[in-house]
């Protein structure tokens, strides 16, 4: 789950982390309210899950209420990388005179979490990694371990933050590595982390995505999952609790297993056509679950025809056949359905299936086969599947 | 022979009582797999449809000398369950369990390596190991797998890994071993682990992979065919086409330095000389020309 900028920050806040006032504001208005309580100049800051904000113009300063509210307006609504601003952050302008990078995230091949550090902060960090690679000074952290205060005091030397900021740094990060983990994060990152000219440390920015498998234990991440970007197809699946991935294409894909699924997408492409989705309806394949899937298929407009691809392990080939016939009568589907069945009892099931057969409901002996008429449906049906 | 459990292991099931693990756990007796003994501290003394329940695994391995775990207990108990096994001695634990948080996951593979080097962890979000005909441990269809050998599979996904056993059953070739890793960002079992098993194996002469997009499982299991692998490989990577998934911030992106991809895998992996298929079908008909030239 990504977190917008400003429930970063909050979460910061609440293990004690130093980061500036501010508020949430949704419309011009409420950015003027909140600026006159946070007392001028403040930073207008668009609220979006993706980066390059000050470039296209989802960061200002404004001195006076004029300003605030013309920003406001002006950065509401504005379409960043295909997200449109809804809510803005209204911060207390910061006094900076150095800017650091800072993050946490887990290395998945060295299986111990990931500290990566540089006084080059504020600009791209990507940048800085191609250009100057020694200017990130990384450490990996043992989970057991911990990040201990003589392991982050070598860190930040290692990265060369000056010596007048380095251990106010080092305790932030300490402290923020301790956050990381109790939040059950995938990624913290802070950039930039300032030291300001009286020397405290401020973090200016928040970029935390938390693991939505960790919900057991934060009772209140379920306002998080409420403010992810999520395009209607995806509001839908979701609701219905399957995984969905909104593609652009025309041949709607149903399979079981995420394996299987990713692969069937692959095969719609290999055949020439393209997929409209991603959609995991996980082990069995029940009629309610089927239904679901359908439904969520059949409400995207680009949906020319739709592919269900199941393998039966433990669930048998007859359940899989009686819950696709069941869904089909439950849904009005408006598209040609091309079904694929194998494994455990694939002929019993086949045989439910074969008086269902003709007009929109199709069967083909293996995915290739399957995906190919598909494709071929899809093109017929005015799509853009045509190879 | 087999890699990992064969037909004397003796499995005491964690979460024998719940539905999923009974529901499994008996199946998997009636394949054949030794099933002694479950554990639930509050129903010590009871039994599962005859399977003795013990309040500790230690209980269950003193009792009936079983030596491999196997977890059916919800994500927030699966660490304190894994490291009661260790403690009580198992050799092996498979953690089917699905949804456990990765800091998790980092934290039990880092205090096994230190205080247990000897367990080995599979999973979490596994389907499991079966060796066919001698035992299945986890949510593996056991008669969609043909027995003897030559082939060892060892793939990140459960139903592609179910597609390729059938799909060799169709043809009558044999597995030795099939071992389902999981998907999740820190496996207790990696492909290289089984690919050095499935090395010095007598009976696998040839090994199937099965990867996914995301970290650089693959890529590492490339290197490791280039350097040690001297028995046959054939590859398959699923997500070829999937759209970037959540990129995991800039933090994320310069881990992964270009590696996660798709076709960096399979590229990674022809240079290492394996055989890649670009479709679950090719990788199954190479390898039924791999096995015909053996």
């Amino acid at each position: 789950m990504d977190l917008f900028e400003h429930q970063g920050k909050e979460l910061f806040a609440r293990y004690g982390l130093p980061v500036p006032t501010g508020e949430v504001a949704f419309s011009p208005d409420d950015a003027v309210a909140a600026a006159c309580r946070l007392g001028l100049p403040v930073v207008v800051k668009a609220q979006v899950h993706t980066g390059g904000r000050g470039k296209a113009g989802g960061v200002k300063l404004a001195a006076d209420l004029d300003a605030v509210r013309s920003h406001a307006s002006g950065i509401l609504g504005l379409d960043i990388s295909g997200h449109i601003v809804r809510r803005l952050w209204m911060e207390q302008a910061s006094d900076i005179a150095e800017e650091y990078y800072a993050s946490f995230t887990l290395d998945r091949s060295a299986r111990k979490h990931l500290g990566m550090l540089s006084a080059e902060g504020g600009v791209d960090i990507e940048t800085v990694a191609a250009l100057d690679p020694d200017a990130i000074a990384r450490i990996h952290i043992d989970p057991v371990d911990g990040l201990t205060q003589p392991a982050c005091r070598q860190w930040v030397r290692a990265a060369r933050i000056p010596g007048s900021a380095a251990d106010a740094v080092a305790d932030v990060l300490v402290t923020l590595y301790g956050a990381y983990v109790d939040a059950d994060a995938d990624l913290v990152e802070v950039n930039p982390l300032t030291v300001t000219s009286g020397g405290d440390v401020v973090l200016l920015d928040s970029k935390v995505t938390l693991d939505a498998n960790s919900t057991f234990r934060h009772d209140d991440y379920a306002q998080y999952d409420a403010t992810q970007t999520r395009d209607e197809r995806e509001q839908a699946a979701h609701s219905k609790r399957l995984q969905y991935v909104g593609l652009d294409g025309s041949v709607g894909v149903i399979a079981n297993g995420a394996g299987l699924a990713m692969s069937t997408v692959d095969v719609v492409n290999q055949v020439g056509g393209r997929p409209a989705n991603f959609l995991d309806i996980g082990g069995g394949a029940n009629a309610e679950v089927m239904a679901g899937a359908l439904e969520v298929i059949n409400n995207d407009p680009a949906v020319r025809a739709i592919l269900i691809n199941i393998f039966g392990g433990i669930t048998r080939g007859e359940e899989i056949a009686n819950g696709i016939i069941e869904a089909t009568r439950r849904v009005d589907i408006d598209s040609p359905i091309v079904i694929r069945l194998d494994g455990t009892n694939a002929a019993e099931g086949r045989e439910l299936l074969e008086p269902h057969l003709g007009g929109e409901l199709m069967m083909e002996p293996t995915m290739l086969d399957a995906a190919r008429r598909a494709v071929k449906l899809a093109g017929a049906a005015g799509g853009q599947g045509q190879p | 022979m087999s890699i990992f459990v064969d037909e004397n292991t003796r499995v005491v099931y964690q979460g024998l009582t719940g539905s999923q693990g009974r529901y499994y756990g008996l199946l998997n007796r009636d394949y054949g797999t030794q099933v002694v003994a479950g554990t639930n501290p509050r129903k010590a003394g009871t039994d599962v449809d005859g399977v003795p329940i013990f309040a500790t695994v230690a209980d269950a391995a003193a009792a009936t000398g079983a030596t491999v775990s196997c977890v059916f207990i919800p994500a927030p108990g699966v660490p304190g369950a894994v490291l009661e096994a260790a403690e009580a001695g198992m050799e092996l634990v498979v953690v089917i369990t699905e949804g456990v948080p990765a800091h998790d996951e980092a934290f039990l593979f880092n205090k096994l390596r230190r205080d247990h080097p000897d367990v080995r962890l599979l999973g979490p979000n596994c389907p499991g190991v079966i060796s066919p005909g001698k035992c299945n441990i986890g949510i593996t269809a056991g008669h969609i797998a043909e027995p003897g050998g030559p082939v060892g599979i060892v793939s990140r996904s459960g139903t592609l890994t179910y597609q390729a056993l059938y799909e060799l059953k169709q043809q009558q070739i044999g597995v030795t071993t099939c071992v389902g890793i999981g998907g999740d960002p820190v496996p207790g079992t990696t492909f290289v682990d089984c690919l050095a098993a499935f090395e010095a194996d007598p009976e696998t002469r040839a090994v199937m992979m099965i990867g996914e997009i995301g970290g650089s499982a693959e890529e590492e299991a490339a290197d490791f065919i280039a350097e040690h692998m001297t028995k046959p490989v054939v590859a398959y990577v699923a997500g070829v086409t999937a759209p970037p998934g959540k990129k995991m911030g800039h933090a994320g992106a310069i881990v992964s330095g270009g590696k996660g991809t798709a076709a960096a895998k399979m590229e990674a992996l022809t240079s290492a000389g394996a055989r890649v298929g670009q479709n679950p079908t090719e990788a199954g008909e190479l390898m039924v020309e791999i096995v015909a030239s053996l």
